[in-house]
């Protein structure tokens, strides 16, 4: 019992950023209908600038974060006008092979600028756990799932709240409609993935301490947002952080109970799972975002 | 008719090239791209001739490599030549199911799907230890033997590789021209269509993946006999990523576009070796496949050939979207 406390709680952890991941992809594939296989590269591009940003700049562990996310943002929006907006009217799987050289070209850009050997992000937390009862959990875990509700309920008020958010989901609704009404397409498509990028970025960032960063662990990263997409249905908010937390779960007490060896398959099997069972996602009524 | 001579050339210079490529070296990469060959004719069956892009085919190929080389290792030590095959259909049934599951989608999903599928193949290659002996891998794979002679120098392996690469070619274009290939091609192009006159979709386009996946099994099958040596390795996403790269490059779509991107694209990482580090290569690798959808959309043969089928605005992946707020 107590161990499956530990492990809930380590799983929320997991879930918490897993989350961040699915909402930025959700996101990007909903609203821009781009699969976006370069995701989890901005994942870690986020975990080497927070890496560049502590051990080589000496900035605080939270301005670490903010340059993380600033970056993310930045090359999201560099990408989105270079390669992206060019191809807009493009079909889907054309889209999808840029990406994918994208991915590629971007993954071996950061093994060539930072060596193929993993590096251990530093972090000023110290490394006793806090002990609740039963349950430890390491204070740096403890912020980075604080961290991950904190910037996945900003989302959510960007989103529902601001008139940007409205044009947001208006396009997502209806693309034609939402331009006729004045919203700049372009503009929005932009955001949107800058958006999405930082929030790769920012999850690289936070998980990157509690790991490790080295350039192929965004291959993962992306697996894992696409199963918490398709866990969660396209383009649907609360169905991604649900989504998210359900995997990071369902990932500990795998590795816990059946074999830590197999503890990435499960975000694979869940994909074809979910895919070939329910394919509109575990918590779909009707595709929408919020 | 320039074709024609350009691959009779090649055939003549293919059949005679351990008579004026003196460098052993040399010879190993004119091995390596004739096992790339198959595989980018193998990958060319179904993202050419059905659109549908599989981005797990290292797992077929490490299927094959794996069956092949536990079946000719003891306690079994079967032959090469029934192990070939073995390998062939092991990774064929991985084909079929994987089908069967995954052509119910289309595009991204199962994109996706064969991801997935590779991804828990090769986790179980590192963690069924008893059966793949985990991350060191089996060494000793023996090297196939033909009656009293085993096949253990470069030239003797690149007349085997040369013929089975031919024979993939045979097997692909004898398909493509068949009732099966027009099938491929009809469903390609208008699926809703192709199926209103008849055709299934689901039951053609498992087929092609199944012979696509038993091509990538031989492919793995001769690599395994030519390293000796199989390790989780050869399930690395660079495989398919390179075996992509040679039939988006060369000409998905197309007989002889994959055969030019695998010479293309295992000479040229050799002969820029010096000159860069591998990883240059790989990031070169993914600018290629952007430059390539930007600028040559229908790959190398097709734009040099000037062959008539318009693949940019028709054609499989080049599909352009239909009504820019229409949502699947």
């Amino acid at each position: 019992m107590e161990q499956l406390l530990q492990h809930l709680v380590n799983g929320l952890v997991l879930g918490g950023t897993y989350a961040l991941l699915g909402i930025g992809l959700t996101l990007i594939f909903g609203l821009m209908s781009v699969v976006n296989f370069a995701h989890g590269e901005f994942y870690t591009l986020g975990a080497y600038a927070a890496f560049a940003a502590l051990a080589l700049a000496g900035l605080p562990f939270f301005l670490a974060l903010l340059a993380a996310i600033a970056v993310g943002a930045l090359l999201g929006a560099l990408t989105e006008r270079a390669l992206l907006r060019p191809l807009r009217g493009h079909s889907i799987d054309t889209i999808m092979l840029v990406m994918i050289g994208v991915w590629i070209a971007m993954q071996n850009a950061e093994l060539l600028a930072w060596g193929g050997v993993a590096r251990s992000i530093p972090h000023p937390f110290p490394t006793a756990p806090f002990t609740l009862g039963p349950l430890n959990i390491a204070p740096l875990r403890l912020f980075v799932v604080v961290t991950a509700a904190a910037l996945i309920a900003l989302a959510w008020l960007l989103i529902q709240k601001t008139r940007l958010g409205t044009a947001m989901r208006a396009t997502f609704q209806d693309r034609d409609t939402a331009a006729l009404m004045g919203v700049s397409i372009g503009r929005i498509h932009t955001i949107t993935f800058a958006f999405g990028s930082a929030l790769a970025a920012a999850a690289g960032a936070l998980l990157g301490p509690v790991f490790l960063a080295y350039p192929s662990m965004g291959d993962l990263a992306s697996l894992k947002a696409f199963s918490v997409v398709i866990l969660g249905g396209l383009g649907n908010l609360a169905g991604a952080t649900l989504g998210g937390l359900l995997l990071g779960i369902a990932e500990e007490l795998g590795a816990g109970y059946v074999s830590s060896g197999y503890r990435d398959a499960v975000g694979f099997v869940a994909i074809i799972l979910v895919l070939l069972f329910r394919p509109a996602g575990l918590f779909a009524r009707a595709e929408r975002i919020g | 008719m320039i074709a024609r001579v350009l691959a009779a050339l090649g055939a003549v210079a293919a059949v005679t090239a351990p008579l004026w490529v003196a460098n052993p070296y040399h010879l190993h990469v004119l091995i390596m791209a004739g096992i790339f060959t198959i595989l980018a004719l193998s990958l060319n069956l179904l993202l050419g001739y059905t659109g549908q892009l599989s981005l797990g085919h290292a797992a077929f190929f490490g299927i094959g490599a794996y069956t092949s080389a536990l079946l000719t290792m003891p306690p079994l030590e079967w032959s090469f030549w029934v192990a070939l095959p073995a390998a062939a259909l092991a990774a064929g049934l991985a084909g079929w199911a994987i089908g069967r599951l995954a052509l119910k989608l289309r595009g991204a999903y199962f994109v996706l799907v064969t991801i997935s599928f590779a991804g828990v193949i090769s986790l179980v290659s590192v963690n069924w230890m008893e059966l793949t002996n985990g991350p060191l891998g089996i060494p000793g794979v023996p090297a196939p033997s033909v009656g009293p002679w085993t096949l253990r120098t470069k030239t003797a392996y690149w007349y085997l590789v040369l013929a089975m690469a031919v024979l993939a070619y045979l097997v692909c274009r004898r398909l493509v021209y068949s009732r099966l290939g027009r099938a491929l091609v009809a469903l390609r192009e208008n699926e809703p269509l192709a199926e209103s006159v008849g055709i299934d979709g689901t039951h053609y386009l498992v087929l092609a993946a199944v012979v696509s996946a038993a091509m990538a099994g031989v492919g793995g099958s001769l690599y395994a006999h030519y390293t000796r040596f199989v390790s989780p390795e050869v399930f690395l996403f660079s495989y398919t990523v390179t075996m992509v790269i040679m039939v988006i490059a060369g000409g998905q779509g197309t007989l002889a576009g994959p055969v030019v991107g695998a010479l293309l694209f295992t000479a040229l990482p050799e002969a820029l070796r010096e000159a860069m580090a591998w990883q240059w290569q790989l990031l070169a690798y993914g600018v290629v496949l952007i430059v390539c959808v930007f600028f040559l959309p229908r790959g190398i043969v097709p734009t040099v050939t000037g062959a008539a089928r318009p693949a940019w605005t028709e054609g499989g992946l080049f599909k352009t979207r239909r009504g820019s707020g229409s949502r699947e």
